[in-house]
């Protein structure tokens, strides 16, 4: 079984089939075990992290993850003090991480940076995001949040709602989402932030039945999950449109009171003010329950994919 | 079209390239890939928007004294997916081919996704698609996904 993950590289939620992701989310369950203790699985191992663009939790995620399976970590969080500040290409710096390391997790604002890198690196490449493109590791935690919570994730409902345009984890998660026979996807959004189109193109091909809507209160009855995730006042080019939109999508308890007594919402993290502080309380809340599987599952990657070496 | 207008079209020249079978309007499109402008003495014999069988309408370009290369006539494909180059030497076709979409096409085309990886100065990368459609021809960029036209493939090839 091991095979299906050994040396393999991790793009994009879409290079993986729900067998393989079974797989995961079991390690991810043994793994769980040892989420404050440590297995000497990956001794002598080493993970470089190439993080040319900021993150604490994704960073200190894998970090972690590596630490407690008995590795070591080297690598840069910020360009500023390294040598790509001076002008080293990609292609240099991976090809450096490449020869002292036997993994490289990347984040890059650049779309494509993650599979440059795989194709330039021997070791197995893990993409910690690639601009607004794919953040397959977040997927796979948030798929896992969902088994956890549901006997199946086929035939649920499932609204994914913020900005779809350009979040990678919202992006992501579409993806992975669309690999289980969901009864409904909802894709909640501004006009101005909708799914791009290579996403919808793939749901249709894929018979995925989704729809599009703006409307958030409309249809919050229907859903098991919502995937909430944040809209950035950068994205608009009118402020006071992002004023009137903000308050739309905002999650508070009274935005709740229709809901399914089943529902849970999920958030990547970090968050700003997209889901009010009382809904942490009720029991839909499920965003620090997910946070807290990031370690143990990044722990059953890296197993699965060093380990069988 | 009658035998003797497919003969003053295709077979009456003695050396060069025919190209048939372009779609109705694009022929100035695949000129402009040959690099010809018409200045530069050759015969040259550009006929459009003819019946044809296939395509309802059909274009043909006629040039006397060339022979593509393979990137011409990969560019060409691009351009006419649905061409055929006949290339003639003393006024007998010796050779018909069709030009074919690759599954892969690199290097021709740039991204127009100016956060792509492709689009990086001094990375060193070729831009690759895969196409995802033959007829309207569509691609994807395999580094950053974004989707391209064939309005947008045409105006990179030609310049416009
Ligand atoms: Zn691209």
């Amino acid at each position: 079984m091991k095979e299906m993950f050994a040396g393999r590289d991790v793009i994009r939620i879409l290079d993986f089939d729900r067998e393989e992701l079974e797989e995961l989310f079991n390690e991810t369950d043994e793994m769980l075990r040892y989420k404050k203790g440590k297995i000497d699985i990956l001794k002598g191992k080493v993970m470089a992290l190439a993080f040319f663009e900021p993150s604490t939790r994704t960073r200190l995620s894998f970090q972690t993850a590596m630490l407690r399976l008995g590795g070591s970590v080297i690598g840069f969080s910020e360009v500023r003090t390294t040598s790509i500040a001076k002008g080293e290409t990609l292609a240099d710096t991976i090809r450096m991480l490449d020869s002292y390391s036997d993994v490289i997790v990347i984040r890059h604002s650049v779309e494509g940076a993650a599979r440059f890198a795989a194709e330039i690196a021997e070791v197995p490449v893990i993409n910690a995001g690639d601009g607004t493109r794919h953040h397959p590791t977040q997927a796979m935690i948030d798929l896992y949040t969902i088994r956890r919570n549901f006997e199946s994730i086929d035939g649920l409902t499932v609204g994914v709602l913020g900005d779809l345009k350009y979040g990678r984890a919202a992006t992501s998660f579409i993806y992975g989402v669309s690999k289980y026979r969901l009864k409904k996807l909802f894709l909640i959004s501004p006009p101005l932030l909708k799914a791009r189109r290579e996403v919808i193109e793939r749901l249709k091909a894929q018979g995925v039945n989704y729809e599009e809507t703006e409307d958030l209160e409309g249809i919050i009855s229907e859903l098991d999950v919502l995937y909430v995730t944040r809209i950035q006042k950068e994205r608009f080019p009118d402020p006071t449109e992002y004023e009137k939109v903000k308050g739309s999508y905002r999650i508070t308890a009274s935005l709740l009171k229709d809901a399914k007594k089943e529902l849970i919402i999920l958030h990547p993290l970090p968050r700003v003010d997209e889901i009010a502080n009382e809904v942490d309380r009720t029991r839909h809340a499920k965003y620090f329950e997910q946070a807290s599987y990031g370690v143990p599952l990044r722990m059953a990657l890296l197993k699965l994919i060093l380990a069988g070496e | 079209m009658s035998k003797s207008e497919r003969e003053l079209i295709v077979r009456k020249i003695e050396n060069g390239t025919v190209i048939d079978h372009i779609p109705a309007g694009y022929a100035l499109h695949v000129l402009k890939i040959l690099g010809i402008s018409g200045k530069e003495g050759m015969r040259i014999a550009i006929v459009m928007n003819v019946e044809s069988k296939k395509l309802g309408k059909k274009d043909i370009v006629k040039v006397e004294n060339i022979e593509l290369s393979e990137e011409t006539v990969n560019r060409i494909a691009l351009i006419a997916p649905t061409a055929t180059i006949n290339i003639i030497r003393n006024y007998k076709v010796v050779m018909k081919r069709k030009v074919r979409i690759p599954e892969v096409i690199e290097g021709l085309i740039t991204c127009i996704n100016p956060r792509c990886i492709t689009n990086q100065p001094r990375e060193p990368v070729t831009p690759r698609f895969r196409v995802i459609s033959k007829n309207p021809l569509k691609i994807v960029c395999e580094y950053c996904e974004t989707i391209m036209e064939h309005s947008e493939i045409i105006r990179q090839l030609i310049g416009e």
